[in-house]
């Protein structure tokens, strides 16, 4: 009797503290949820006011938090495309060239070294590995003038050659190093057996390890994509001629003629220049952040 | 195929040491190229361009450490240029570091779906470099700009930020800030990788939070700290775009946003100084080998942690 009534009584304590536990899990749930949206506000509350700032009347811009616009100015997006002495299609037409072709020379530059690198055996490789990790390291404003020395002499300033060939040369050593990582997963008895089999090194790279590694070529690829699209310097010492302009020069371009132009229609071609970006991280977001996670590099 | 007077035996050798590593070598043309051509090649020149005078018209004209003793001894830019860089490093690394490690813990427990957190608090570190976002903060710090619209709002009389020059920097750092996407990811994952069990054991015996912290997380999260703090320090060294669009290119406020690689692209480009700018950019290389060295030195500490999983 009194041990049944002790257990009862047990059990009840026991079911208390747990519904009492689950209380403060679930207030301590509802405070960080609370916290945590308001930090995301703050973090995103300026890239909403720069769309908002894009469709303003020009007197609506500044000193006020509101972002709904009183009346929405689309046309600033017009008006700013064709704003600048050459008009917006250029900028993006040139952006995309530059970007794809160096998209394409990364991926193929250094997916050919990682899989040396992380598959093959040769005299040296220790040694040539660390030298490729040592260049991860160089800052690109050291090599900047003799580069830019080089290239004025073989005639290639104000070409695109200057941005795009590097990238065929495995100029971004980050790259290799993020698919070596990959590539070394990868289970060895497949390359042995394609070996038995009488498969050539490269017809494993392309048939075996390629095929396998495409989570870590998008990686490469999408990272490419941003990097190459923002990029700044190097377009800044190598494109003279506005006809050959990115679209980051172009932006800067409304910044030297402030008070001529428009806000809005600046604030309207930055927000543009941001839409590749932002599409490329909601699409691809799951490779962005694994990506960043294993190779721990940006 | 001509074998010349080389004996037979060592042909044989000979012809299965380049089959062993020719395929590799194969493989590493492009990279070697690369290597020779764009980064090794380059540095080489830009250690002996810093030895000289050279203005892209004239051939470079030897002058010795002059470049190095003009630096050390009477160039007042270059250490107003080390000067604001490193008192940039200095804030922006540990802000950025101590936001990003916060928001990751927050993140790493308690919580089922923290996918659309992380994706708002990295999608700033994405767009960060962009010049869209260098005008876009030129704007808000403005004299009549978001931010002092909020400080009114509280009674606050908000500073003319950008064009101060004692104010000038901290845009920058709160930029940063702004951008502690990728080290949170990096802390995420190493946080991921301590056993839970710990904590559990810690609350049964009533360690406070405040202790688990301290005696838990900060030391087993140590190698991380270090490995996003070196690689973060490197970064901020680095930092050019936002600093060159928000100073209009030279610095200004009165020097006050003069970055390191500022100073060096202006001395190189505009005024085509490219001995001394070559000088300037060795500095710098110099002064990141330092950084890199320390990382190496201590790297059994933290390279067990990129085989962990993620």
């Amino acid at each position: 009797m009194t041990l049944a009534h002790e257990m009862e009584e047990a059990a009840r304590v026991a079911h208390e503290l747990r519904v009492k536990r689950d209380q403060r899990a679930r207030m301590g749930r509802l405070l960080k949820h609370l916290f945590l949206i308001s930090v995301s506000i703050v973090m995103l509350y300026p890239l909403l006011w720069l769309l908002a700032s894009s469709l303003k009347p020009e007197n609506d811009i500044f000193g006020s938090l509101t972002l709904w616009p009183t009346e929405f100015q689309w046309h600033n997006y017009v008006d700013g495309w064709h704003g600048l002495p050459v008009s917006f299609t250029t900028f993006y037409i040139n952006s995309t060239i530059v970007t794809v072709l160096s998209v394409i020379g990364n991926l193929i530059s250094c997916s050919f070294a990682a899989y040396a690198f992380a598959r093959l055996q040769f005299t040296g490789r220790t040694f040539l590995f660390g030298l490729m990790m040592m260049t991860l390291m160089i800052p690109y404003h050291v090599v900047l003038i003799p580069q830019y020395v080089q290239f004025l002499r073989l005639g290639w300033v104000d070409t695109y050659l200057p941005l795009v060939v590097p990238r065929f040369l495995a100029s971004d050593a980050f790259f290799i190093f993020l698919m070596v990582q990959f590539f070394r997963q990868l289970p060895r008895e497949l390359d042995e057996a394609a070996m038995i089999d009488g498969c050539s090194p490269f017809k494993i790279y392309w048939a075996i390890i390629l095929p396998l590694s495409l989570p870590a070529l998008g990686t490469a690829a999408i990272f490419s994509l941003i990097w190459t699209w923002e990029d700044f310097l190097a377009p800044l010492i190598y494109l003279n001629d506005i006809k050959s302009y990115t679209v980051p020069l172009a932006l800067r371009l409304f910044l030297d003629q402030e008070g001529q132009s428009s806000y809005g229609q600046m604030f309207a071609m930055s927000v543009l220049s941001l839409v590749p970006v932002v599409i490329a991280f909601i699409m691809f977001q799951k490779l962005i952040v694994r990506g960043i996670a294993t190779s721990g590099m940006k | 195929m001509s074998r010349g007077s080389t004996s037979p035996l060592k042909a044989s050798f000979m012809r299965r040491f380049i089959a062993r590593n020719a395929p590799a070598y194969a493989f590493l043309t492009p990279w070697l190229l690369g290597f020779f051509l764009l980064a090794l090649g380059p540095i080489l020149a830009s250690l002996y361009l810093s030895f000289t005078r050279y203005d892209m018209v004239n051939a470079p004209k030897w002058v010795g450490l002059a470049n190095y003793e003009y630096m050390f001894t009477r160039d007042r830019r270059f250490w107003k240029a080390l000067n604001v860089t490193f008192t940039y490093v200095a804030l922006a690394v540990p802000a950025r570091l101590i936001m990003a490690l916060g928001v990751a813990m927050l993140l790493d427990k308690g919580l089922r779906t923290i996918g659309l957190y992380r994706a708002i608090f990295y999608l700033p570190s994405l767009l960060g470099a962009s010049i869209a976002i260098a005008i876009l903060w030129r704007q808000l710090f403005a004299a009549d700009g978001v931010v002092n619209a909020v400080l009114g709002y509280f009674g606050i009389q908000g500073a003319a930020w950008i064009t101060n020059p004692d104010t000038s920097l901290y845009t920058l750092v709160v930029l940063a800030m702004w951008q502690f996407g990728s080290p949170m990811l990096i802390f995420l994952a190493g946080l991921r990788g301590i056993p839970k069990d710990l904590y559990e054991a810690a609350e049964i015996d009533g360690t406070p939070k405040w202790r688990q912290f301290t005696r838990i997380t900060l030391p087993l999260l140590a190698p991380v700290i270090f490995f996003n703090l070196v690689l973060q320090t490197i970064e901020a060294f680095k930092t050019f775009s936002s600093a060159f669009i928000i100073s209009n290119g030279t610095g200004a406020p009165a020097d006050s946003l003069l970055f390191y690689t500022v100073y060096l692209f202006n001395e190189a480009f505009k005024f085509f100084r490219m001995g001394y700018a070559s000088a300037l950019a060795w500095v710098l290389l110099i002064i990141i080998a330092i950084f890199t060295a320390i990382s190496f030195l201590t790297s059994k500490y933290w390279v067990h942690y990129e085989n962990e999983r993620d």
